[in-house]
């Protein structure tokens, strides 16, 4: 089989483009990335599908110069995903904005406590001395 | 039997509602129910006979769950479920006043998973039933969660008997792998003799130890005692603990003589008694001291089993049998006295003898059965181990030296000495009256508290004179070893003899050490406190914490572009790496048809300038670019579904994006050039030229028929339609679709939530009642002449005649568009998606010309029901064909047909009128999909239109409305 060079740049590019703006911290900009790379991997998978044809309609023309309608089905399935997602996303850029003033995704706190823990070279709040005294005294039950 | 422990645990809830603390009674039947059965296998089980039960488990490992019970099992289970059962009934007065429900149901089931530890015979199985035991063990000495002392005991319970339990896992698996079944039984028959079966015994042997609180895993036995006392009772004096004497039992007879078995269980039993016996010397809390007794009876009792001598099996079972009967009957006590006085510590108990002169008995025989004094069952036995030593000095066997033996006994008769000391100590300690104490207020006892220790000191004390019996019932088990001497068995007296000496010393010794307490004590004050073993304990327990907080704050950096970039650079090395093995790379054509390039070379300039811009507007415009420039490809390549909802989706998601971002400032963020950048160019480009390659792989790569090849015929065969991608959307592959409506469902409820906070509220508010809520006096006007309605509520400088006029006569046109799209998409391009998302625009351009009034003119119901009854049609159209005889999702088709012309011809046309219908039953699943997306859109339309409305008309209102849905940080409302 042969591939088409022309569409399999475009969706690298795409792909590119997308990635490189997934990896920013605005909501906004992380979702036109999502978008604009999802754009370049449906391409991909006409790129994988083999060769272009006639619409898969039965009776509309030579089974054998049809397009593959399983690439289809699933890219049909995907673009109606992205929408979902992409309300949902930016919805919650909107929420951001609502609450904090922006749309940043910022570092997780607790994680950068966990750092400064290390740092100073402190246990973690959940470790709690499991020792009793060997005397009893803290040894009490009913 | 014991699923029968489960099932009266899982009710216990229920019962105490109704009977409060009298729902013991209930709780105590199933062990009784089991302690009568084991009664009713006596004969069975004395003629040398076991009881069997077997059921398939896991038959490709070889492991079944067996039940074998021969004479150990059966002398063990009859502990468990007889002392389970007092305890029980103990329990109800115990816990009068505040009933316990998960203790009480968690004492049960470890009553159970007790009795199955004991009765089963595949090592697997005893495995599983041993670590439920401990678990519940942690349950229940963790039973006061908000205490310190509780959490700290239970971690330390659990973490040392779990790993003890780990070790003996894999000693598990090494001899069952090694004997080639996991069944005791067929072990303890045919003993495998590899140096791995060994090792595996060995770490068998750990597990047992650190159940049964054998140095250095002693530690975690008295921080246990901050269970209840009628726990401490049962699950660390009479069973649990005794789960590893019962391994070591089992396993002793064949393993004994492995190399580095007998010393470990000899020197580690000996430091245990002595250990354990000095410091229960030193304790003030009555409970504490008995749990340091308890260590030291455990290590006396391992060492007398596991030392593999016929003697010693035959005194090591007696002596489990009577450390179950006083140990018991003195927590009960302790229990007791801590009850009525309020305090368990001796220096405050005085005059407690007078008070409860009966209690003093019983406890007196108890603490002297413990010291072994005659005619109590505590002293045969320890007659027993005392004779089972004495032929260990005598150099009847091989591997302990006449020397290591004498020091045994030397250590042996020194711990007994201590055990008669702190017995006596335990009972002047609860009893006696002392000098300094302060006056003690004293409750007296319900009677029920009292005759449970009373029954089983009788036990204790009429064991004492049936030495010969006992011996005839655990005569079987000691003949099973094949070292040593025969026992000469239990009895009170047989004859001046060197055990009958050792146990006259260790009593003088022991008395004289109680006698000279005080000094004895000041002396114990000069040894310097070792505490080595439970030091290291904590000390790795810590060392584990920080090795989590340093391993956490190395890997979680807790940045979103970290983490993408270590997922997308981890994707490009290993694809790339794999690609660099390919020798065949297929051949390419550069275009299939010109647009291809155009096309392309547009898409990838937009998607390269919207990487690049600040503008949010223009990013979202560009990106909107890409999207249509997808469509224009999807019908280069003869994919006119693909192309109509690419159209129609990147129309959809274009209104969403305005929606959003009116109220989103103009530009990104202005963050100074971050030296990350570089860094991020270079891994798009790594990951858009392994995307590259990948997809040029994978065209190459179709070198066999597709799947896709039947479908052709299928399609119209089975599916009964001509649109092939849609068969296979509503038909071939329905269950990918019907997950993607329910993401859709998810989606939309999701976006609802996230704006509406608490509930779809406001709802719906027409025209009309928009109009009223405003107390102006503008009259309502419904003439045809008004084109939308609610264009009545906007602001006059809003207002769009030409807007609202074409929405007007467009609104119609597009409901119709998308009917035909859903009905005819099965044969030709179109369907449920498509439909809907043409339906879906309808009602966006309505909200869009007029309004969220206009919005609720256009749909007066709420999206959910759209959604709801979306999924339900498709739900029943998926499940019907089941009462019909078919399968989930068979469709069928039917021909309907309407009298009528067929076709009409006008001005040269012939259009189709009437004639016949071919239903598919799988347009019915494709309404549901039409619904599910129009409801998907309209809550959209709702939230970020209708929604963000409200909000932004919040902001500009000086003091709250009601209801506001605008919260503030921190949950509270404006």
């Amino acid at each position: 089989m042969t591939a088409n060079l022309t569409l399999a740049i475009t969706a690298g590019i795409l792909i590119a483009c997308g990635v490189y703006l997934m990896l920013e911290r605005s909501l906004t900009r992380i979702l036109l990335g999502v978008i604009i790379a999802s754009n370049g991997v449906n391409m991909l998978f006409l790129v994988a599908s083999g060769r272009p044809g006639a619409p898969p309609l039965v009776g509309h023309d030579d089974p054998a110069a049809t397009a593959d309608p399983l690439p289809q089905a699933m890219v049909l399935t995907a673009i109606v995903i992205t929408m979902g997602v992409t309300a949902f996303v930016l919805t919650m850029a909107y929420r951001s904005f609502q609450l904090n003033g922006h749309d940043e995704v910022a570092d997780d706190v607790e994680d950068a406590r966990i750092r400064q823990l290390a740092e100073a070279d402190e246990l973690s709040d959940s470790y709690e001395a499991s020792d009793f005294s060997d005397s009893g005294e803290n040894v009490v039950s009913e | 039997m014991i699923a029968a422990h489960a099932v009266v645990a899982a009710f216990t809830p229920l019962l105490t509602r109704f009977l409060g603390s009298r729902a013991f009674f209930v709780l105590a039947l199933p062990p009784l129910a089991g302690a009568v059965f084991l009664i009713s296998q006596s004969s069975l089980i004395l003629s040398g006979g076991s009881w069997q039960e077997v059921y398939d488990w896991i038959p490709a490992l070889g492991i079944s769950i067996t039940f074998n019970m021969g004479l150990i099992q059966w002398i063990l289970g009859l502990i468990v479920t007889i002392i389970g059962f007092l305890i029980l009934v103990y329990c109800r007065w115990y816990f009068a006043d505040k009933m316990p429900n998960l203790s009480g149901a968690i004492l049960l089931a470890f009553a159970g998973a007790m009795l199955g530890l004991v009765t089963a015979d595949d090592l697997v199985v005893l495995f599983i039933f041993w670590e439920l035991t401990t678990i519940f063990s942690y349950l229940l000495i963790g039973h006061d969660p908000t205490r310190r002392a509780n959490r700290g005991a239970a971690t330390t319970a659990l973490v040392v008997t779990t790993s003890g339990g780990l070790m003996m896992l894999l000693g598990i698996i090494a001899v069952g792998n090694q004997s080639g079944t996991f069944s005791l039984a067929a072990i303890t028959e045919n003993p495998p003799t590899t140096f791995l079966a060994g090792f595996g015994a060995l770490l068998m042997l750990i597990g047992a130890l650190s159940k049964s609180a054998l140095v250095p895993f002693h530690f975690w036995l008295p921080g246990a005692m901050a269970a209840p006392t009628p726990i401490s009772a049962y699950l660390h004096a009479a069973a649990m603990v005794k789960a590893g004497i019962y391994l070591v039992a089992v396993l002793a007879p064949v393993f004994a003589s492995v190399p580095y078995w007998r010393p470990a269980v000899l020197i580690l039993g000996a430091t245990t008694m002595v250990v354990g016996g000095w410091r229960a010397l030193r304790q003030t809390d009555l409970k504490l001291l008995l749990a340091y007794g308890t260590v030291s009876q455990l290590g006396f009792i391992t060492l007398l089993v596991g030392m593999g001598t016929k003697a010693g099996a035959m005194a090591g079972i007696g002596m489990m049998i009577s450390h179950a009967l006083f140990k018991s009957t003195l927590f009960m006590i302790v229990g007791i006295v801590d009850h009525s006085a309020g305090t368990r510590d001796l220096r405050q108990l005085t005059g407690v003898g007078y008070r409860a002169p009966w209690l003093a008995v019983i406890g007196g025989l108890s603490a002297l059965s413990m010291a072994g004094i005659p005619p109590l069952i505590g002293f045969i036995t320890k007659e027993a181990a005392f004779e089972s030593i004495v032929y260990l000095i005598t150099g009847e066997q091989h591997g302990v030296t006449p020397l290591a033996g004498m020091l045994l006994a030397v250590a042996l008769v020194f711990g007994s000495a201590i055990t008669v000391a702190y017995s006596l100590r335990w009972w002047w300690g609860a009893f006696a009256n002392k000098d300094d104490a302060p006056v003690l207020r004293w409750n007296a006892p319900a009677w029920g508290m009292v005759a449970v220790p009373t029954l089983i000191t009788v036990g204790s004390a009429v064991g004492g004179f049936l030495g010969g019996p006992l011996t005839d019932v655990i005569y079987p088990y000691a003949e099973m070893l094949t070292f040593g001497t025969r026992s000469s068995g239990f009895g009170l007296w047989h004859g001046f003899t060197a055990p009958l000496a050792m146990s006259a010393i260790a009593v003088i010794a022991g008395v004289l050490l109680f006698y000279f307490r005080e000094p004895i004590a000041r002396v114990q004050a000069t040894f310097p406190a070792i505490r080595s073993a439970e030091d290291t304990f904590h000390r790795s327990m810590r060392g584990l914490d920080r090795l989590a907080v340093e391993t956490t704050a190395r890997t979680q950096r807790g940045s979103l572009p970290v983490y993408v970039g270590t997922i997308l650079v981890t994707f490009v090395v290993l694809t790339m790496y794999a690609m660099l093995d390919i020798r065949f790379w297929p051949d390419v054509t550069w275009f299939d048809s010109p647009i291809q390039v155009a096309v392309g070379a547009v898409m990838a300039t937009a998607a390269l300038v919207a990487a690049k811009s600040r503008g949010r507007v223009r990013g979202v415009l560009l990106t909107s670019v890409t999207g249509y420039g997808l469509a224009v490809t999807f019908l280069t390549w003869g994919a006119p579904d693909l192309a109509l909802t690419q159209i129609l989706v990147e129309s959809v998601t274009l209104v969403v994006f305005v929606l959003v971002i009116r109220k989103l400032p103009r530009y990104f963020t202005n963050r100074p050039l971050s030296s990350s950048r570089w860094w991020r160019v270079l891994v798009a480009i790594g990951v858009g030229a392994s995307a590259t390659l990948i997809s040029l792989l994978a065209a190459g790569a179709r070198i066999h028929e597709p799947i896709s090849e039947a479908w052709y015929e299928a399609a119209y065969e089975f599916g009964a339609g001509l649109n092939i991608v849609n068969v296979a959307l509503v038909d071939t592959r329905a269950w990918d679709t019907f997950g993607e409506i329910s993401v859709l469902v998810i989606a939309a409820t999701g976006v609802a939530s996230l704006i509406f906070l608490q509930s779809r509220q406001g709802g719906v508010t027409r025209t009309d009642e928009a109009l009223a809520a405003r107390n102006q006096q503008r009259e309502l006007d419904t003439s045809p002449a008004v084109w939308l309605r609610a264009g009545q509520t906007m602001s006059p400088l809003a207002r769009s005649l030409m807007f609202e006029v074409v929405t007007r006569v467009l609104f119609w046109v597009l409901i119709i568009a998308s009917l035909f799209l859903l009905l005819s998409g099965h044969n030709r391009p179109g369907g449920g998606f498509a439909g809907g998302l043409v339906a879906g625009m309808a009602l966006m351009v309505r909200y869009l010309a007029a309004g969220r009034h206009e919005l609720d003119e256009a749909a007066p119901f709420d999206a959910g029901r759209l959604l709801g009854s979306g999924l339900v049609i498709s739900v029943t159209t998926a499940i019907a064909p089941v009462f019909f005889g078919g399968t989930i999702f068979q469709s069928y088709d039917y021909f309907l047909n309407i009298p009528g012309p067929d076709s009409v011809t006008l001005f040269g046309y012939t259009f189709p009128l009437f004639g016949e219908l071919h239903l598919v039953t799988s347009t019915a699943f494709d309404i549901g999909v039409y619904l599910v997306v129009i409801g998907t859109i309209l809550d959209f339309a709702r939230s970020l239109g209708s929604g963000i409305d409200v909000q932004a008309l919040e902001d500009n209102v000086p003091t709250p409305l009601n209801n506001s849905a605008k919260a503030l940080p921190g949950g509270k409302r404006r």
